[in-house]
C-alpha cells in the first residue's frame, strides 16, 4: 500500500514539475512585450523618460536577468507562495487576483462535476433496464455530449436568459450590488450561477448517463449476474451488484475527464463573463500578462492533480483488485 | 419418482426461425439418483439444464411438462419459478470460475444471496461444508480474486447446494478442470448426494468416461432428443443405440495399443435443428440404417431401465 502510494506521489511530483516547466515557458514564448505595453500605457512621449520606465519595470518582474535565472527565481518564488505582480492589474499581486477568482471557479466546476456523475450514472442505470427510458435518455444523451461547451452554454443564454429573460446572461452578481453576506446578495449569486452551472452539467451529464447505461448492461450479462438469478436472487440485488460494478470504470472515467471537464468551465465561465479563472485567463492573454496567466494556469495543474489523487484513493477503496495488486509482488 | 420430464420442448428464437434445441424430451429421474448427460455440442444438454431452472432471453418453452417431486415446475413463468430456484432445483454453472461477484467478500455475498431469499445465513453449516470440500473457513473473508480456480469452483458448489435442493444440475462443471481435479469435483458430487445435501443429480458433461465413474444412469442424447438411457454399467459396456456404441468407440482406452485401427470419431456432423429431417436424426451418420429409419423411432425400454430410440436396437 504504502508503495503504491508512494510511486503515485512520485509520479504526480513529475507531473508537478513538468507542468511549472511549460508553464513558466508558454508566456515567455508567446509574442508580444508586455513591458512595452505597459510603458505604451503610461502615454509617455519623452524617450529618456521611456527608457527609464522600461528599465524600472524590466528589474522590477526580473526580465533583465538570463532566462535560467529567471527560471530558477521563478521556482524560488513559487516555494514562498510568490507569484509575482499582475502586469494587468499593477500592482495587485497575482495571488489575491486568483483568490478572488478561484471560489467562482470552484463553485462552477465542483457541483456540476460531482452532480452529473452521480445523476448521470443514475440515469444511465435506470436507462439500461427501462427500454422507453433507454429510447430517450440515449439520444438526448449522445447530443447532449456531442455539444461544445460555449454553445450549449450560449444557446441557454440565448433562450433562458435573452429570450425567456429568467436569467442574468453575464456577471458573477448584479452590478448594482457590492459583495456581502446578506441574503440578497446570496440569492443573486445563486441567480447568476444557475446558468453556468447547468450548461456544464448538462453536457457531462450526457456522457455519463451513455458510459453507464452500456457499463450497467454489459454488468447484467455477466456470469455473476447470471448465477444470481439462476438462484432466484431477486432483480434488485442483481441490479445492486452490476451497479457497483459498472461504477468502478466510471471513476477512472471521472479521472480522465476532469482536464476536459476543467477546460470546459473556463470557456463556459469566458459565454458568461463569470467573474472566475477562465475569464481571469482571457483578460491576462489579452493583457500579455505572464504572471496571472502561471498563476492561474497553476493553480488549475494543482487542482487537477489533488482532484485525481483524490480519485486514485477512492478507487483503491471501491476496488478490492486494486489493492490485491499492490499486496502483490509486481503487476 | 423425483423428477418427471415429460415430451419437454424448448426452442431458441433466432433471425432465421426457431431451432428445436429440446425436442419432445422425456425421462424420469428417481430420488438420490445421479443422471450422467452426454452427448455431443448442440445436442441439447446444456438446454435441459437450462430449461428446468432459467430459460434465457432466447428460449421458448414449446410444450411439455417438468414435475419435481409431485409439483409442476412452470418453467415458462420466470416469476413463478423464482420460488423453486435454489430451493428446489439448484444449479452449478458452466462458469463456475466467474459466477461469483468480484467486489464482494464471499461471506458478505453469501449473506446477502441467502436474506434476499428469506434464509438467514448458517455459518457452521456453511463451514462445515466447505471443509467437506477442503477449503478453509478463511475463505469466506477473501475476495473472488483471492482463489484459485479450483477454489471457486468448489465455493460455488457449496453455495449452489447450500438450501438442500431437490434437483441439482451440474453443467460441465469439470470441463475447465485438469484430470486431478476433476476427479476431486466428482467426488465432492459424490458427497453432495451421500450427505443429503442434494436429492437428484443431473450431471451434463461431455465426458463419457468421467459420467460412468459417479453417474448411476447414463442418458445420451442426439439433436435434442433421447437416443439411449441406462444404468451407467450398461451403457458403458453393453449399449443398444448406433450412436451410443460410436460415441464409445471414439474414446481413447488407457494402456491399448492398437495397431490395426486409428481412433475415428464419428463420421458427419449432427442434422441442424433449425429445421430438422423427418426421421431417426441420427440416419444420416448410421452404419447401420435402413428403410425403417425414414420413420421416427419411438423411446423403448428393451430392457429394465434401459431405454433406446432405434428401429434396430
Amino acid at each position: 500500500m504504502r508503495r503504491y502510494f508512494g510511486r503515485k506521489l512520485l509520479i504526480y511530483g513529475l507531473t508537478f514539475f513538468v507542468a511549472v516547466t511549460v508553464n513558466w515557458m508558454i508566456p515567455r514564448f508567446m509574442p508580444g512585450d508586455p513591458v512595452a505595453s505597459m510603458v505604451a500605457r503610461a502615454n509617455i512621449t519623452q524617450p529618456a523618460a521611456v527608457e527609464a520606465m522600461r528599465r524600472y519595470y524590466s528589474g522590477l518582474f526580473g526580465f533583465d536577468q538570463p532566462l535560467w535565472q529567471q527560471y530558477l527565481n521563478f521556482w524560488a518564488a513559487l516555494f514562498r507562495g510568490d507569484f509575482g505582480l499582475s502586469i494587468w492589474l499593477f500592482p495587485h499581486p497575482v495571488s489575491t487576483v486568483i483568490g478572488g477568482a478561484v471560489p467562482y471557479t470552484l463553485a462552477l466546476i465542483v457541483p456540476s462535476v460531482l452532480l452529473s456523475w452521480v445523476v448521470g450514472n443514475r440515469l444511465g442505470a435506470y436507462a439500461a433496464r427501462r427500454k422507453l427510458l433507454d429510447n430517450t435518455v440515449l439520444p438526448v444523451g449522445y447530443v447532449l455530449t456531442a455539444m461544445p461547451y460555449m454553445w450549449l452554454a450560449v444557446l441557454l443564454a440565448w433562450a433562458l436568459g435573452v429570450l425567456a429573460g429568467v436569467f442574468p446572461v453575464a456577471g458573477g452578481y448584479s452590478f448594482s450590488m457590492r459583495p456581502n453576506w446578506s441574503w440578497t446578495f446570496l440569492l443573486d449569486l445563486l441567480h447568476h450561477w444557475t446558468l453556468p452551472f447547468l450548461s456544464l452539467f448538462l453536457v457531462a451529464l450526457g456522457g455519463w448517463a451513455i458510459g453507464m447505461r452500456n457499463m450497467i448492461i454489459y454488468e447484467l450479462e455477466s456470469d455473476y449476474s447470471n448465477y444470481l438469478a439462476a438462484l432466484g436472487a431477486p432483480a434488485r440485488l442483481i441490479r445492486k451488484y452490476a451497479f457497483r460494478n459498472a461504477v468502478l470504470p466510471q471513476i477512472t472515467g471521472l479521472a480522465l475527464q476532469l482536464g476536459v471537464l476543467v477546460a470546459g468551465a473556463l470557456v463556459t465561465e469566458i459565454v458568461f463573463a463569470y467573474p472566475g479563472l477562465g475569464s481571469l485567463i482571457l483578460k491576462a492573454i489579452q493583457n500579455k500578462d505572464f504572471f496571472l496567466l502561471q498563476g492561474a494556469f497553476l493553480f488549475i495543474v494543482i487542482g487537477v492533480l489533488i482532484a485525481n489523487f483524490i480519485i486514485d484513493i477512492v478507487y483503491v477503496v471501491v476496488d478490492p483488485r486494486t489493492r490485491a495488486g499492490m499486496a502483490g509482488a509486481r503487476a | 419418482m423425483s423428477l418427471r420430464v415429460s415430451e419437454l420442448k424448448v426452442y431458441y428464437r433466432t433471425l432465421k426461425g426457431e431451432v428445436r434445441a429440446l425436442d419432445g424430451l422425456s425421462f424420469g429421474l428417481a430420488d438420490g439418483e445421479i443422471l450422467g448427460l452426454v452427448g455431443e455440442s448442440g445436442c441439447g444438454k446444456s438446454t435441459l439444464g437450462k430449461s428446468l431452472i432459467r430459460l434465457d432471453g432466447r428460449m421458448r418453452h414449446a410444450g411439455g411438462t417438468v414435475v419435481l417431486d409431485g409439483e409442476e415446475l412452470p418453467i415458462a413463468d420466470d416469476r413463478r419459478m423464482n420460488d423453486y430456484r435454489f430451493h428446489q432445483v439448484s444449479l452449478i454453472p458452466q462458469y463456475a470460475m466467474s459466477a461469483l461477484n468480484p467486489t464482494r467478500k464471499i461471506r458478505r455475498m453469501v449473506t446477502e444471496l441467502l436474506r434476499s431469499r428469506g434464509v438467514t445465513l448458517d455459518t457452521a453449516e456453511l463451514e462445515s461444508r466447505m471443509s467437506q470440500v477442503g477449503l478453509p473457513r478463511e475463505v469466506l473473508d477473501r475476495y473472488p480474486i483471492e482463489l484459485s480456480g479450483g477454489m471457486k469452483q468448489r465455493m460455488v458448489m457449496v453455495v449452489s447446494t447450500l438450501l438442500d435442493p431437490s434437483l441439482l444440475i451440474a453443467d460441465e462443471v469439470t470441463s475447465a478442470l485438469d484430470v486431478s481435479t476433476q476427479k476431486a469435483v466428482a467426488r465432492a458430487l459424490l458427497g453432495f448426494r451421500d450427505s443429503g445435501y442434494v436429492k437428484s443429480m443431473i450431471f451434463v458433461t461431455h465426458d463419457l468416461a468421467l459420467t460412468h465413474h459417479i453417474a448411476d444412469t447414463i442418458m445420451v442424447m442426439y439433436a435434442g432428443r433421447l437416443a439411449e438411457k441406462a444404468p451407467a454399467d450398461v451403457i458403458v459396456k453393453a449399449p443398444r443405440h448406433p450412436y451410443t456404441r460410436l460415441l464409445l468407440d471414439s474414446l481413447p482406452e488407457v494402456g491399448v495399443r492398437h495397431t490395426d485401427r486409428r481412433l475415428t470419431g464419428i463420421a458427419g456432423s449432427p442434422p441442424s435443428l433449425l429445421d430438422p429431417p423427418a426421421g431417426c436424426r441420427f440416419r444420416d451418420r448410421c452404419p447401420i440404417a435402413g428403410e425403417e429409419c425414414a420413420e421416427d423411432p419411438p423411446v423403448a425400454e428393451v430392457a429394465a431401465g434401459h431405454y433406446v430410440a432405434c428401429w434396430k436396437a
